[in-house]
């Protein structure tokens, strides 16, 4: 970001509305090569259309000069917590741009796309392996879509058995937002349940709300403090008791692969955040996928489409011990036989239904199989590993400096408290936005929200020891800042494209789109 | 401990080894104390690693084993919609700095995003002449049942009302997302409207199922003669020749992003386009950029009206998303930039130019015939003379994926679509294959 | 800090009595809690409140918070001023800053409110 620091009064961030030229162009089409149609009537044709008029160099350079304004994984460590920002590999772009899976229809007939159905019924079975849950459907487009799916597969499986009374979820306190709000569009009362001080669900409470009336009680694991959850067996076993089913939010699955499969702790559904976990990039915010997956007496009631293999097809290349390379199963290439095939798109027996227009984020899917062949079991284990390894380094680096959260190991992220911090001036927001100024980004802040001037870092395993060490030293040097030049911090960041944004009257007066006037 | 070395993690056995000296544990099973120990390190039935030259290769032949379109004429739509993508747009999808960027939260070190973003609201917005829009939702069909949500909660009404013409696959999405908020749906007659007096919206698609261009208008007579809102899911390249939702009065309208520069991908991802006109923007869901200024005077962008969505809101949240699908935004934002203001409208009436020769041609085959009447964009129902999956396996032997199976409502019928990326020797030969796939009859 | 004419509750909205109306607003307390007031969402003249009910919501950037009625009431006008302007929440939360006038159901129901002294120990021990 240097090089922009010097010229930032000089960007120009002109919108394209505003650099448009009329009669200039960035792209050309062929003439029509059929004979003339009738036009529809007039009145059936819109009237203007105001868009760019930009040549193709000008286009080029506004969208590369816009994309350097960004901190990105490819350009800097970004230890935002809970969201899992490891690296995200190449190949796994290059393969879900092969014209063979980027250019499939998604209304092509089952035996025409064959390969991108054995992608996803591997993907599904690896996703059932890793988690222990083996139902698997892959529609969900994003985590929370695929905690609302399981949410509604809770309510299917409670009102199959004429249980129709069951409609709590129990959630704790240090749950992320999407969880209440999930539950809620499942038509669910959100219960909380308070965490202990230890960081874990307080299992006394637990008991107490546990009941006839609960459908589902949802827990992240490790937890939003980063922790495993100390009493975890309990706490599936009181849930069941009282005839619930236990959701696991996955979005901090990178801390358990290969470590433990949570349908081996008594968890019925989880999702798995395929941005996160398994390397599918964030693309600034999306698309993600949100897998759910389930045990086997949940299955019937998964979200189409579930993919299915014919009996005697082929034997899947992501098993171990059915691995023989990668010889090609069907022939339903180019005619030879291109009826005959193993993979089929299905509905579950009593599936809750449709959730999205077609069948999952593909390009997803594909960039996340990729990822997982490419990492292989013992490279999964690894990176769960070495993730929480990188945490405990940094958490090892700064708890002198900057309080815990809570006193224990951690899993794959360090809940920091910036409390001694604030009460020499520099609340948890300045020390973040301080390591911007360090080409560092932001960890996640005043999350979860229990924890006071909450600082969440999550390394990843992508990280190597020279990056935690400088890390380290950077959240050392800032904290020092605090008492000799806390301005450094007030008014940081000082070196990016802005300054601190006025929110304030961004919310008091939306200025949401391009006006004429400027 | 593995001793796995990987490209992807850096880390070797020796620094493990003094990152947990440092940590003060012995060995990476100290750090779990946790984890009930006989539930630790289960066997994973997954294969080995690949290094990258055997996934490349092994990815290559799996991609191998489908179908192509591009290597077959393909006239699949319904849904999903092949275009042109320029190259331009591929290689600005393709900066890291945009591909593996988080959410833009902090907005000092995203102002490329969300600016994106800006530019995305605001092309949305011109195309469909609404007012406001926000930054992008999961796909179309998502998008419309997240009107339908909105309608009820700024109508406090709870009858969704469907016009018989919008794709069932269409209600089953927002069945599935209004099922346990006690919202009924009421499919109601396209030739004769008639609105429950407690409808909260009525939702119509454009073109409809048939490809049919609706009178967007009058539906939102119909629709606010009875306070209810007009939502209509739209085709969005249709808009470069069509009337437009915002012309029409339309109060919700949500697109599938897809056909602005977007891959079929099998379906996804893609991005959902939701705008809607100014007055309802506190019950609009998703991810909104606004623009603003910095503590220098400097304009800038920032995520904006935040206390609408989970994060901040939880159960009382207008919805559970938490992405704007940025990076298919951002494609469908370099598309719409680099087609401009010509480039859309000429990719509309390429269409419309080809389907309409298309539809003409086909229909003077003996036994084919065009069984829905009205105005078309780029795809038409066929009437075939024998079953649809019959015809599309025949065709498919002589090089071309045909048409949608729409036979659930009109027998043998085949939605067909024609964009400008089909030739006319495509066409042509096209209308030659069903030809004589008919006659062999 | 807290006018002493005013009447509370101990969700931080106050009360300002004449005749039979109450101007309602919240106060000095809650607007520094809540940060730039960005929105504000109450009903129109004529909507019905109940004392303690929920009325409406205020917003500032990062956070939501109910408004609950000091008094039970219909409401007489609504300062379409401080809607326009929700900043003026947090310059003048007692005066220009003011959301609702009720016209009271039920003057009995002002001995369920805080006086000053009261609010102000309320909020000094933290609440």
């Amino acid at each position: 970001m240097t090089a922009q620091t010097t010229i930032a009064g000089a960007l120009d961030r002109r919108l394209l509305m505003d650099r448009s030229v009329p009669g200039r162009v960035a792209l050309t089409l062929p003439a029509s090569d059929v004979p003339l149609q009738a036009a529809p009537s007039a009145d059936l044709l819109r009237k203007g259309l105001d868009l760019p008029e930009i040549s193709q160099l000008d286009m080029v350079r506004y969208f590369t000069n816009l994309s350097q304004l960004n901190f990105s994984i490819d350009t800097n460590f970004y230890p935002l917590g809970s969201c899992t920002m490891k690296y995200n590999p190449k190949i796994n772009d290059e393969v879900a741009s092969l014209p063979g899976f980027r250019d499939i229809h998604p209304n092509q007939p089952d035996e025409q796309v064959q390969g991108a159905l054995r992608v996803m019924f591997e993907l599904q079975h690896a996703l059932g392996e890793i988690t222990g849950l083996p139902g698997v459907s892959l529609a969900p487009l994003a985590g929370a879509q695929g905690e609302y799916a399981g949410l509604l597969i809770a309510r299917a499986y409670h009102e199959s058995r004429g249980d129709s009374a069951r409609t709590v979820a129990i959630i704790p306190d240090s749950a992320h937002g999407t969880n209440p709000a999930s539950a809620a569009m499942a038509g669910l009362e959100v219960v909380t349940v308070p965490s202990n001080a230890q960081g874990g669900v307080d299992v006394d409470a637990l008991r107490k709300l546990a009941d006839n009336r609960t459908a589902v009680f949802m827990l992240t694991l490790p937890s939003t403090l980063g922790l495993f959850e100390m009493n975890i067996l309990e706490i599936t076993k009181i849930i069941h008791d009282a005839g619930g089913l236990v959701y696991a939010d996955g979005a901090n699955l990178n801390a358990l692969l290969g470590i433990v499969k949570i349908g081996e702790l008594g968890f019925d559904i989880c999702h798995s955040n395929l941005h996160k976990t398994f390397s599918t990039p964030h693309g600034g915010g999306g698309p993600g996928a949100g897998p759910v997956m389930v045990a086997a007496r949940l299955a019937e009631f998964l979200p189409e489409p579930v993919v299915v293999r014919e009996p005697a097809a082929a034997k899947s290349s992501l098993s171990a011990t059915s691995h023989h390379g990668d010889a090609e199963p069907v022939e339903a290439h180019h005619g030879a036989k291109p009826y005959a095939f193993a993979y089929r798109l299905s509905r579950p027996p009593k599936s809750t239904g449709k959730i999205s227009g077609f069948h999952g984020s593909f390009s997803i899917l594909v960039r996340a199989y990729t990822y997982i062949r490419s990492m292989g079991r013992d490279g999964l284990r690894s990176a769960a590993e070495n993730a929480i390894i990188n945490a405990n380094y940094i958490q090892a680096g700064l708890k002198d400096k900057y309080a815990l959260a809570v006193d224990r190991y951690c899993m794959h992220e360090t809940v920091l408290s910036a409390k001694r911090q604030h009460a020499r001036g520099a609340a948890a927001l300045d020390v973040a936005k301080r390591l911007l100024d360090y080409g560092i980004h932001a960890p996640t802040m005043y999350f979860p929200m229990i924890v006071e001037q909450a600082l969440m870092v999550e390394p990843t395993e992508s990280e190597s020891k020279e990056t935690l060490d400088n890390f380290i030293q950077v959240m050392r040097q800032i904290d020092d800042e605090i008492d000799r030049d806390p301005a450094l911090l007030h008014d940081a960041p000082h070196d990016l494209p802005v300054s601190r944004m006025d929110e304030a009257t961004a919310a008091r007066k939306p200025y949401l789109r391009w006006q004429k006037s400027g | 401990m593995t001793t796995v070395n990987h490209p992807y993690i850096p880390s070797t056995d020796s620094e493990r080894a003094e990152m947990l000296r440092a940590i003060g544990v012995r060995a990476f099973a100290d750090l779990i104390p946790d984890i009930p120990r006989e539930k630790r390190f289960p066997k994973l039935d997954l294969p080995e690693a690949e290094p990258e030259p055997v996934v490349a290769a092994a990815m290559a032949a799996i991609a191998r084993q489908n179908v192509t379109p591009g290597e077959y004429a393909c006239f699949l739509g319904a849904g999903a919609y092949r275009h042109y993508i320029s190259a331009v747009c591929k290689a600005i999808v393709s900066r890291g700095e945009f591909l593996t960027a988080y959410t833009p939260y902090q907005p000092e070190a995203a102002q490329g995003s969300l600016q994106v973003a800006f530019e995305f609201q605001t092309m949305w917005c011109l195309l469909s002449e609404m007012e406001v829009a926000n930054a992008g939702m999961y796909d179309g069909p998502t998008a419309f049942a997240e009107a339908a949500l909105m309608a009820c909660r700024l109508t406090q009404r709870q009858t969704v009302a469907v016009l018989d013409t919008v794709d069932e696959r269409f209600v089953e999405v927002i069945r599935s997302y209004s099922s346990h908020k006690g919202i009924k749906i009421k499919i109601v007659d396209s030739h004769n409207p008639a609105l429950p007096a407690d409808a909260a919206a009525l939702m119509v698609q454009n073109p409809n199922v048939y490809g049919a261009i609706e009178d967007l208008a009058a539906h939102s007579k119909t629709a606010h003669a009875v306070g209810a809102l007009a939502v209509a899911h739209v085709n969005p390249t249709s808009l470069g020749m069509f009337k437009t939702p915002g012309e029409s009065d339309i109060d919700i309208c949500t697109a599938e992003g897809q056909p602005l520069g977007v891959p079929v991908s099998y379906g996804g991802s893609y991005v959902g386009l939701f705008s809607c006109k100014q007055a309802h923007i506190r019950q609009m869901p998703g991810r909104i950029v606004g623009r603003t200024t910095d503590t220098k005077g400097r304009t800038g962008y920032v995520l904006t009206l935040q206390t609408r969505e989970q994060h901040i809101r939880r159960e009382r949240a207008t919805s559970n998303i938490c992405t704007s699908t940025q990076l298919i935004g951002l494609m469908v934002t370099a598309y719409m930039a680099t087609m401009g203001k010509s480039g859309i409208r000429q990719v509309a009436e390429l269409c419309y130019q080809k389907a309409h020769y298309a539809a003409v041609e086909i229909a003077r085959l003996p036994g084919y015939s065009l069984p829905v009447k009205g105005v078309y964009f780029h795809e038409f129902v066929v009437k075939c003379p024998r079953p649809v999956a019959e015809t599309n396996r025949e065709l498919l032997k002589r090089g071309i994926i045909g048409g949608y199976d729409l036979t659930r409502r009109i027998p043998n019928g085949m939605l067909l679509c024609v964009t400008e990326t089909n030739t006319r020797q495509e066409i042509d030969a096209l209308i030659a294959a069903l030809r004589e796939i008919g006659g062999a009859r | 800090m807290n006018p002493p004419e005013l009447k509370y509750t101990k969700e931080h909205e106050w009360a300002r009595i004449e005749g039979n109306v109450a101007t309602i607003g919240v106060t000095h307390f809650a607007q520094d809690s809540l940060g730039d007031v960005v929105y504000i969402d109450v009903p129109a003249a004529g909507a019905e409140v109940k004392q303690f009910a929920k009325f409406g919501e205020i917003e500032s950037v990062k956070a939501v918070s109910d408004l609950f009625a000091p008094l039970g009431g219909r409401v007489a006008a609504v300062n379409e001023e401080a809607k326009k302007t929700p900043e003026l929440v947090n310059k003048d939360p007692y005066g220009k800053g003011w959301l609702i006038k009720l016209e009271l159901s039920d003057q009995s129901q002002l001995k369920h409110l805080m006086d000053a002294a009261a609010y102000t120990k309320l909020t000094a021990s933290g609440h």
